[in-house]
Formats: C-alpha cells, sequence, structure tokens
C-alpha cells in the first residue's frame, strides 16, 4: 500500500487534481482511498458526486465522542469504488483544525479502514503545514511520499517551496521523501519551465504539467471529475498521464529548499519580475 | 521547652471564631435563606430531578476516571529502571505524582518538559531534546517511557520522529530504550492511557527479540492499583509452578519496605524479561478494558496467544486457574483448591447478610464485571451499575453479565453516567450498600448509604490496596468488607435497642 500526501497553496486545486488522479487511478483499476485532511471537506465530493459527506468530526460531534463513532458513518465509497472519508473540523475562526486532522486519522487507523486490498491512499491536506495536525499524513508509519500541487504564481512558488522545508524537517527523522511538482497550470508566462526550473533546484522533478482547461470546471459544477464527465476529452488523458507518472514514480528525494532571495533571482532570470536596479 | 496547643481542624472549625465566619460568609456563597436551600436540597432527591439530571448533557459532575497520562505513567513506573516522562506541561505531571501519592501513601517520580507558551506556538521538539538530555543525565534511568498531555496532542507533537531527533543529536544514547504513546487526556481515560503506553513499551522492547517459545506466560494487571494483587498473584504462580513474566510490574514501585533509603527505582519488571515476553506461551490480561489495544498488538504482530481473565469472585477465579492450565498444562495444586474451599466456606457463613441486599456501585469497567460477579455469587442484588469510563462494549458485558444469574434482575448499567447520576439513582431507587472509591463518599454524605470501598483512589482509608482482591484469597477479603460493612451497619441502627446483638 503507498500512502500519498497532496500539499500545496490553498485554492491552487489540490482537492480537484488529486480527485481526477485518484479516479484515473481507479479507471485503470486500483484500489484506492482519498482522506480530505480540510476542515472545509470538499476533498471527496468529485468522487462520490454529492455535496460534503459526514466528515468524522462532525459525526463525533453528533455522538458526543469519537469512541462512539463506527466506521461506516464516515467512510463512503465513490466512483469506481473508492473508498472516501473527510475529517472535517470547526467553522472558520474557532477551535482547532489540526487536532482534527489528529483524530480523524488515528479513528480511520483504529478502525481498519484502510483495509488489506487498498493500493493507494490520498491524503488531500490544507494549505501549508501551518501545524503539527496538518504534518501528521506525514508521520512515520503513514504517507511516504508528497506532491506538491503548485502554478506559475510566485505565491504558490512561494508555499511550494516553504511546504518543502516542512517536508525536509520530517524527512531527516523519518522515511517521507519528495516524489514532484505537480503544476496545475494558471496560463502565467513560462509556466513550464519556470516550474522545471523550481523543482530541479528543489533537488526533485515536475512530475506533470496539467494544462488549463474549462472542461474541469464544467465537470466540478455537475459535482464530477473530468474522467467521470467526459472520459473522452483530452483533459481527462491528462489526468490519466498523472496518475500513470505518479503510479510509475521512482524518484523520490529529501527536498532541498531555497531562500527567499533564490526564488526572487528565479522570477527575475525568467524576466518575470525586474530587478531591484532594473526599477530604479 | 515551650508548648504550643495546635487544634486538631475537626474542632478548631466547631470553634465559635470560625463558626461565625461561616456565617458572615453566606451572604456571598449562599445568599438565601435556609428554608429555601432545604426546599432546593429535596427537590433533588425527586424523580422530576432525577429525568432532568439524566437529560443533561454539557457537564460532567463527579465523574468516576481519571486522564490518559495518568494511566501511561502507572504503567511505565512498573519496569526495571523506568522513570515515567511526560511531554506537556508541568501541573499535569504534578497531579500525577500526587494523585498516585495520595492513593499509595507512597513517592512517585515522573517527568514533565514543562512546556510553556513558546512550546505551544514553536512546537514542543526542544522541550523533548532537552528534558530527554536533562533525564537521562541526571536520573540514569534504563528506559524513559514518553507520554504526553492535552498541550502537546492538540498542537501534535510527533513523538517519534522527535525521539529520533534526540539520538540524532546525541541527546540520548542510541541503545536507550524510549518506547512512547500518544495520550490525549481529553480522549478515554486513565485506562486507555494504561493501555496505549504499555503497548508502546512493548513494541519498542519486542523488536527483533522473537524467537522459539520460552515457556513462560505473560501476566497483564491492567490498571490495578493493588500492590496487594500483585504479591497474591506471584504467590499465586509460585503454588502453580509457572514462570511468568508480570507487565507491568508497580507492585514495588508502589510498595517498597522502609529500609531507611530512598530508591529511585525500587523495583519492576526486570527489562531483559519484558524483551523475551514476545517469547511467552501467551498472554493473560486480568483487565479486558485497560488492555483493549495492547492485547490486539499482541495477537497480530507477535502472533500468539492473548487474552482476558479477571479472576475478582469465585467463579471467575476458577476461570482464571483453568485458562492458565489450559495454556500452561500444568494442573491446578490441591493447595489452590483448598484455598478455594476456604474461601467458599467464608461466604456460606455470611451468606445470610448478604442476600438479597441490594447494591450500587461506581468505578472502573472491569472492578465493576468482577464486583458484580461476586456479589452475585453472594447472593446481592446489584442495582445502579455507573461506569463513566465505560463504552457501549462494557454495557453489553454487564448485561450479559447480569442476565447469568436470578439476582441480577434488577440491576441496571449506566455508562458515561457520573456520581451525580448515581446520587440521584440512590434518592429515587435507594438501595443497602454503595461500592466505590473515596469520592463516592460524598454520595454517603448526601444519602447516607453506606460505602465499600474498592477502586482508585482510595484516598480516605489506609492500606485497603495492600489487600488481594483477586484470586480466593482476594474473593474472601472482599466478602469480608461486605459483610462487616453490613454487621457495622446493623450495630449503627440497633445500638439502643434488643437487636443490639454480641453474635452476629
Amino acid at each position: 500500500m503507498r500512502q500519498i500526501a497532496i500539499y500545496g497553496k490553498g485554492g491552487i486545486g489540490k482537492s480537484t487534481t488529486t480527485q481526477n488522479l485518484v479516479a484515473a487511478l481507479a479507471e485503470a483499476g486500483r484500489k484506492c482511498m482519498i482522506i480530505g485532511c480540510d476542515p472545509k471537506a470538499d476533498s471527496t465530493r468529485l468522487i462520490l458526486n454529492r455535496k460534503a459527506q459526514n466528515t468524522v468530526m462532525d459525526m463525533a460531534r453528533e455522538k458526543g465522542t469519537v469512541e462512539d463513532l463506527e466506521l461506516d458513518d464516515v467512510l463512503l465509497r465513490g466512483f469506481k469504488g473508492i473508498k472516501c472519508a473527510e475529517s472535517g473540523g470547526p467553522e472558520p475562526g474557532v477551535g482547532c483544525a489540526g487536532r482534527g486532522v489528529i483524530t480523524a486519522i488515528n479513528f480511520l487507523e483504529e478502525n481498519g479502514a484502510y483495509g488489506d486490498d487498498t493500493e493507494f491512499v490520498f491524503y488531500d491536506v490544507l494549505g501549508d503545514v501551518v501545524c503539527g495536525g496538518f504534518a501528521m499524513p506525514i508521520r512515520e508509519g503513514k504517507a511516504k511520499e508528497i506532491y506538491i500541487v503548485t502554478s506559475g504564481e510566485m505565491m504558490a512558488m512561494y508555499a511550494a517551496n516553504n511546504i518543502s522545508r516542512g517536508v525536509l524537517k520530517y524527512a531527516q527523522s523519518g522515511g517521507v521523501r519528495l516524489g514532484g511538482l505537480i503544476c496545475n497550470s494558471r496560463k502565467t508566462d513560462k509556466e513550464f519551465e519556470l516550474i522545471s526550473e523550481l523543482a530541479s533546484k528543489l533537488g526533485t522533478q515536475m512530475i506533470h504539467f496539467v494544462p488549463r482547461d474549462n472542461e474541469v470546471q464544467r465537470a466540478e459544477l455537475r459535482r464530477k471529475t473530468v474522467i467521470d464527465y467526459a472520459p473522452t476529452h483530452p483533459q481527462a488523458d491528462e489526468y490519466r498521464e498523472l496518475a500513470r507518472k505518479i503510479a510509475d514514480n521512482k524518484n523520490f528525494v529529501i527536498p532541498t529548499p531555497i531562500t527567499m532571495d533564490e526564488l526572487e533571482r528565479l522570477l527575475m532570470d525568467y524576466g518575470i519580475m525586474e530587478s531591484e536596479e532594473a526599477v530604479a | 521547652m515551650s508548648t504550643m496547643k495546635i487544634n486538631d481542624h475537626c474542632e478548631l472549625f466547631q470553634g465559635a471564631e470560625y463558626q461565625e465566619q461561616f456565617e458572615k460568609k453566606k451572604e456571598f456563597e449562599r445568599p438565601w435563606p435556609e428554608e429555601k436551600v432545604k426546599e432546593v436540597s429535596d427537590w433533588t432527591k425527586t424523580e422530576e430531578y432525577k429525568e432532568l439530571n439524566f437529560a443533561r448533557q454539557n457537564i460532567k459532575i463527579n465523574p468516576a476516571k481519571a486522564c490518559q497520562p495518568l494511566g501511561a505513567v502507572f504503567c511505565a513506573s512498573g519496569f526495571e529502571g523506568s522513570m515515567p516522562f511526560v511531554q506537556g506541561a508541568q501541573g499535569c505531571v504534578a497531579y500525577f505524582r500526587s494523585h498516585l501519592s495520595r492513593h499509595f501513601k507512597e513517592p512517585f517520580a515522573a517527568i514533565s518538559t514543562s512546556m510553556t507558551e513558546d512550546a505551544a506556538v514553536f512546537g514542543g521538539l526542544n522541550n523533548m531534546l532537552e528534558g530527554l538530555e536533562n533525564a537521562y543525565a541526571l536520573y540514569h534511568p534504563k528506559m524513559l517511557a514518553v507520554s504526553t498531555t492535552c498541550m502537546a496532542e492538540v498542537i501534535g507533537d510527533d513523538l517519534n520522529a522527535y525521539i529520533k531527533t534526540a539520538r540524532e543529536k546525541g541527546a540520548i544514547p542510541n541503545d536507550l530504550p524510549v518506547p512512547f504513546a500518544h495520550t490525549p487526556s481529553f480522549v478515554g481515560s486513565h485506562i486507555v492511557g494504561y493501555d496505549n503506553m504499555l503497548k508502546g513499551i512493548l513494541k519498542d522492547l519486542s523488536a527483533g527479540q522473537k524467537k522459539e517459545p520460552n515457556g513462560r506466560v505473560n501476566i497483564i494487571p491492567g490498571f490495578d492499583t493493588y500492590t496487594g494483587n500483585y504479591h497474591e498473584l506471584k504467590r499465586l504462580m509460585a503454588i502453580m509452578g509457572i514462570a511468568f513474566t508480570l507487565l507491568s510490574d508497580v507492585s514495588d514501585t508502589f510498595d517498597s519496605p522502609n529500609t531507611g533509603e530512598y530508591k529511585l527505582y525500587p523495583g519492576g519488571t526486570p527489562l531483559s524479561e519484558a524483551k523475551d515476553a514476545v517469547n511467552a506461551l501467551g498472554t493473560i490480561a486480568l483487565q479486558k478494558y485497560s488492555t483493549v489495544k495492547t492485547l490486539e498488538y499482541i495477537r497480530k504482530e507477535w502472533d500468539r496467544k492473548a487474552f482476558t481473565a479477571t479472576p475478582i469472585g469465585i467463579r471467575n477465579t476458577d476461570i482464571f486457574f483453568e485458562e492458565l492450565s489450559k495454556l500452561t498444562g500444568k494442573p491446578i495444586p490441591a493447595a489452590i483448591e483448598t484455598e478455594r474451599g476456604r474461601a467458599v466456606d467464608a461466604m456460606v457463613d455470611s451468606h445470610p447478610y448478604v442476600h438479597g441486599k441490594r447494591f450500587a456501585m461506581v468505578g472502573d469497567p472491569d472492578m465493576l464485571l468482577g464486583m458484580i460477579s461476586l456479589i452475585m455469587e453472594m447472593g446481592g442484588r446489584p442495582v445502579h451499575i455507573v461506569c463513566t469510563n465505560g463504552d457501549k462494549h462494557f454495557e453489553a458485558d454487564a448485561a450479559e453479565l447480569l442476565a447469568s444469574s436470578p439476582f441480577g434482575a434488577d440491576g441496571k448499567v449506566y455508562a458515561g453516567k457520573d456520581m451525580w447520576h448515581l446520587r440521584s439513582l440512590l434518592f429515587t431507587e435507594p438501595v443497602d450498600l454503595l461500592v466505590g472509591n473515596s469520592y463516592a463518599k460524598f454520595l454517603v454524605a448526601d444519602t447516607g448509604t453506606p460505602l465499600i470501598r474498592v477502586g482508585f483512589p482510595l484516598f480516605d482509608r489506609h492500606h485497603l490496596h495492600r489487600q488481594p482482591i483477586i484470586g480466593y484469597q482476594g474473593a474472601l477479603n472482599l466478602v469480608t468488607m461486605i459483610v462487616n460493612k453490613v454487621l457495622d451497619e446493623m450495630d449503627r441502627k440497633t445500638m439502643h435497642s434488643a437487636s443490639f446483638d454480641v453474635i452476629r
């Protein structure tokens, strides 16, 4: 069983990318599971074709304690039998979402949610690794591979670099490795080259460049992945290609994060940002 | 030499000076007329109040449970040279230490990493590194067993990664066992913490040790705070002629002889034995609910037999010996049968006084299951069974046990309820006797139900924990406590009547 964590800046398309690539794996006959680690609980709606499912934390709150929770309450099956669970968590501005992730993953593990036949478990994790709770999926014995979703936008690259710093910390004491950057294109200038270069600076690869296509949006509005909604569309093949590359990936590294100055220099080298001298 | 008269506080607070003060404070603490207080107090004894009380959701009043790390440090202290080490705030650890000391009347050592505000923000890695380094340098432990308080759990400290980092940075030697367990106080109770810590310790110590079976038997006492039980087990196993390993053996930690010399590590399960536990014929846990995860781990990872047998009461002790005999192939010696006979004889002697008596009881799930069994064997009728840290599995176990005897017909199980619920029950459906820990004495004050002190903590009576409550001898001890409470009560009630007899 391979456990894989997907990180990336908020709004970059982690959940969409994860669900599409998992749908492609499932379509190819692989047994998969997605665990949403985000209080927004939107990591599985395209697989389940419906609005957010009952989350572990919602159900725990309803029952009064997580100990009274049954696995069937929170583990659902969607497209091609993909197993889905959402950690859930508090409303914005209150409580501790990180603890929700810890509680949910512990519950799923202790109750045998992963099963013996699951080949791939994907953790779709909120934004940056903001606190210990959001590093839960990459603790030892859990996800050993990480992919970071990014785009050519500076803040997305900045986040990717920051996440690499978090991964580095865990990679030194545990077995977690970076498997690559997934570029979810925003059609910014020289995006392919820029992310390839960032990947090489981080010591890893750009595992796939997912082009921007409105078919993704159309499928999402119908609560479906592109694989499910428009299987013959070229965009579906892009996700199949990403899925194949991840399944075959052998390139796992301890990342080498760069400094803010280096990141800015990279943007200058590609002519995206003017140097301070040039501005003056 | 000057003499100073020191008033006992029992008398002191009855004096005019204090009584006057109490009267003045009433204005701030209880500014209602006595009639009103009496009226409300009487209302809390009604069926109407009971219904409201049982409908309450957002508050627990006098819950009969402690928190996970308390169970974890208790478990950790039962191994040779082992120092309980808690990643978290200092106040929590002070509480574990005082709680255990008040029960056992013994000093208890445990380490806190003193996490404060900055650790809450930046994570507790530095506290862990410095803590491990200092603990090793100062106290020379053979094992540091790490558990956590709420604080470390909320911020998501990764113990495994931290301990590895500590080894890499040279804070502790590579060969020092540092097992760990995540023990959030806001989940489960002390029995779950015990389970988590024991599993962590066994996992750590047994790594790479699996060989051919060594013919020994592992016995896990569970969260058992009766040092007498540990001594009794050793005596019984010697009679049986069975080589065994106690996991974990806290008997010396909490019952060390007074030699005039303080020992930081007074005993415990030898680490060599604990490491070899993976090669035992099988493992018997004497409690079910404090060993759920540990037994599952042993069955799955060690691939060895593991089961539960709680030897409280005659029938339960019979099962314990039968299972032990089946596991080891050793016959049950005549000496044990003689002990059984003596205990049964004593029960027959006392039976008339206990038969038909109605009991309420509160405590940990396994203690309750044992007590229900023993009380029904004496013809007593368990009525209210309150288990704050019991779950639906316990409810089912207890219901099944009650259904197995006509004496269980009045019994009702209340899992997740507290002692304030029990207070209501004691008013609306009164019983003759109450079984519980020292905190149940407030129920005695309110309801007048006589209390037989069994369980944890026992702060207000001495040495009860030194008397075994397991095995046939333990059954005899419990019968003695129960029947003498009945007789004390009878004397108290008949003191000035013709029934005040010298023979009972």
